[in-house]
């Protein structure tokens, strides 16, 4: 069974930990949210490289645990979040929502210690139903669908990535999860399985879709773990594969756009998502070391300043009852000066501002495509680069905190969401100043050196020229109450549609048919009613004598034929 | 389709009211001379990056990024043609009144 006895996979600690917030309060509880990540953080980190932790399964020998740099890299960073999330959340009140995310936590830290496909694929649903229960347990009519449809995506990506691993152990007889190529309806399946929790095209609606309906702690847990498992899962099966070259940059330009035309606060900030996935997804694809490291080191740095735009957002949501939308706020930089401090770190990080946690990370991924002379990638990244700094580094803070003042005096929130956000701004800075930490946990050993004068410089000018564009271009970017169609469009209102119109399609056609049945018989009834009644030809009585008159007829003409013929 | 079909509802205005009491002076950071100092700063910020990318000398590989001041007018350059894209094409395509789904 397992290698050790005594160690025990650390998703569980979270995971069963999970189901002890219900049936506990008060600072037990408090210290169960705090303690538990911090007890994970320390498993994590005992787990050396290669199995740890195996069991047979059918016929199978499981790796339920297995170390490398680059799954303790993204289980620390989930641990982390846990933590902070937890801390954030303290004062939620539904504690079903602290139970769904710790219990999604822990799964998302299974997917990255996991080391055969069939527990990724165990934990990868578990994920699918704790972040559907995220979603659901902030309690709104809109939460609810939303959460269906959030399900119902995750079920299918679980459905197509379950025919992948079960093609695939047929195919090759082996379950290891190791790089693979997507050269097989096997590996293609997997692929594709992985792809939909990126927030890949066409699917990419279900995360702004479902992200901003959650309650505002439940979106900041959402925001860190379905789609950097992805990348995670990506860069040890598909590293190199060129087509997430071309998939990340769809999904860069996606966020960016979308972004741009949102209303939504939280809304603005899960398009973001997609865009900073993109940038991950796009250095899998290009699967260098310098690249696969960038990817990485940028999903360890975005899991924390995501979750501080998300924090701050949250705060917001919080404090000012409910109010998401960009048109409904403005000038809370004057009641909320943490808070807007906050998410003004965040969007510096976000946005790759030189001394942030993103300048030492996302550049890598550019600078593996400059080095793999990848032209068009490269310009393409230049670009998104500086449209970040617009659709999320100032258009977030500028429409939430500052813009025309909506009114609205709302206070900071309370202690420990103010630490939680101090927290993770600290990270953000600290690691912008000392990336090195950081890089000592990426994948392969790195001389990389983000501070050179020309690197700062055109970052600088990337940055604040896109500044430059947003504030002359700001009579264009007017928030408006409106909401942009996505792919989620057909099955939200064509489906539907099409039901409707299908229904009463049937309707007409079963009901001419039930028509010309009633016809039918009413008309034989009718007929033998004509005919049966008792005056009707059939039923009549006929008296003897005109029997016997046609037997004289018939002898009559008997007798005739027998005389002349 | 033009600009003017996409419902536009609730557009922000100045006009929507502050809820300070009367008389209180706006927050030193909104004041107009604090907006002006700002623009001042900025631009001038915007003129000390460019020159400074232009002393800074990276090794350019595909040619036009090597040419002078080239991420000061791509990064301003990219992110008009987004928002245009998005505002002009996009938006008038795809952009619904807030409670489409709600129906």
């Amino acid at each position: 069974m397992t290698t050790d006895p005594l160690l025990l996979p650390p998703a569980l600690i979270l995971i069963i930990g999970a189901f002890l917030l219900p049936v506990t309060r008060g600072w037990v509880r408090s210290a169960l949210v705090l303690g538990l990540p911090i007890l994970t953080l320390g498993a994590i980190w005992s787990v050396g490289d290669g199995v740890q932790i195996s069991t047979s399964f059918l016929d199978y020998e499981l790796q339920v645990v297995e170390g490398s740099n680059l799954s303790r890299l993204f289980a620390t960073v989930f641990a982390l979040m846990t933590f902070a999330g937890g801390l954030f959340a303290l004062n939620q009140q539904r504690v079903i929502e602290l139970t769904a995310a710790f219990a999604y936590a822990g799964s998302a830290i299974g997917v990255a210690l996991a080391g055969d496909l069939v527990t990724v694929f165990v934990f990868w649903e578990l994920m699918a139903i704790g972040s559907t229960l995220v979603v659901w347990s902030a309690g709104t009519e809109a939460a609810g669908k939303a959460a269906m449809r959030y399900a119902l995506v995750h079920l299918l990506g679980g459905v197509v990535l379950m025919v992948g691993v079960i093609a695939y152990a047929q195919e090759t007889g082996s379950i290891d999860f190791t790089a693979m190529e997507a050269n097989s309806f096997a590996t293609w399946m997997i692929l594709i399985g992985f792809l939909v929790n990126t927030g890949a095209p066409p699917l990419s609606a279900w995360l702004p879709d479902a992200y901003p309906e959650a309650s505002w702690s439940g979106t900041v847990f959402l925001s860190a773990f379905t789609t950097k498992t992805a990348v995670y899962v990506l860069l040890v099966g598909f590293s190199g594969a060129q087509i997430l070259i071309w998939i990340g940059l769809y999904m860069i330009m996606y966020g960016i756009i979308y972004a741009l035309l949102e209303n939504d606060m939280r809304r603005i900030l899960s398009y973001s998502i997609v865009n900073q996935v993109g940038f991950m997804v796009v250095g899998a694809g290009i699967g260098t070391e310098m690249a696969v490291n960038g990817a990485a080191a940028h999903a360890f740095t975005h899991i924390i300043y995501k979750a501080l735009l998300l924090m701050s957002a949250g705060s917001v949501l919080h404090m000012t009852g409910g109010k998401r939308k960009c048109t409904d706020l403005g000038g809370l930089f004057q009641s909320m000066p943490f808070t807007a401090f906050a998410g003004i770190i965040g969007a510096l990080a976000i946005s790759s501002f030189p001394w942030t946690s993103g300048f030492v990370s996302k550049s890598m991924t550019s600078q593996a495509a400059f080095d793999e002379g990848m032209m068009v990638t490269w310009f393409l990244l230049m670009a998104a680069s500086a449209g970040v700094f617009l659709h999320a580094g100032i258009k977030f803070p500028w429409f939430v905190f500052f813009q025309k003042d909506s009114g609205l005096r709302p206070k900071d929130p309370p202690w420990n969401m103010k630490l939680a956000m101090g927290l993770f701004a600290f990270l953000c800075i600290w690691l912008g100043l000392q990336p090195e930490p950081l890089y000592a946990l990426l994948p392969y050993p790195t001389a990389y050196e983000p501070y050179t004068a020309a690197h700062v410089y055109e970052m600088l000018q990337l940055l604040l020229y896109s500044g430059l564009a947003f504030f002359v271009m700001l009579p264009l970017m007017k928030r408006t109450l409106t909401i942009t169609l996505d792919f989620d469009w057909f099955y939200r209102k064509l489906a539907p549609a099409a039901c409707r119109i299908l229904t009463a399609v049937v309707g007409r056609i079963l009901g001419g048919f039930a028509a010309l049945k009633n016809k039918l018989v009413t008309d034989v009834i009718s007929l033998a009613t004509e005919h049966h009644n008792p005056r009707g030809v059939l039923a009549r009585t006929t008296p003897a004598g005109v029997m016997t008159l046609w037997l004289v007829v018939l002898l009559c003409a008997y007798l005739l034929l027998y005389l002349f013929v | 389709m033009s600009e003017e079909t996409v419902t536009e509802p609730h557009v922000e205005t100045a006009a929507s009211a502050p809820a300070e009491p009367p008389g209180a002076r706006a927050h030193w950071l909104v004041r107009p001379g604090t907006i002006k100092l700002l623009w001042v700063f900025g631009l001038a910020l915007l003129a000390l990056v460019t020159w400074l990318g232009l002393n800074a000398h990276p090794h350019a590989k595909f040619g036009i990024e090597g040419t002078p001041a080239f991420f000061s007018w791509y990064g301003f350059i990219a992110c008009v043609a987004m928002v245009v894209f998005a505002k002009f094409i996009l938006g008038p395509l795809l952009s619904r009144r807030d409670g489409y789904y709600d129906d």
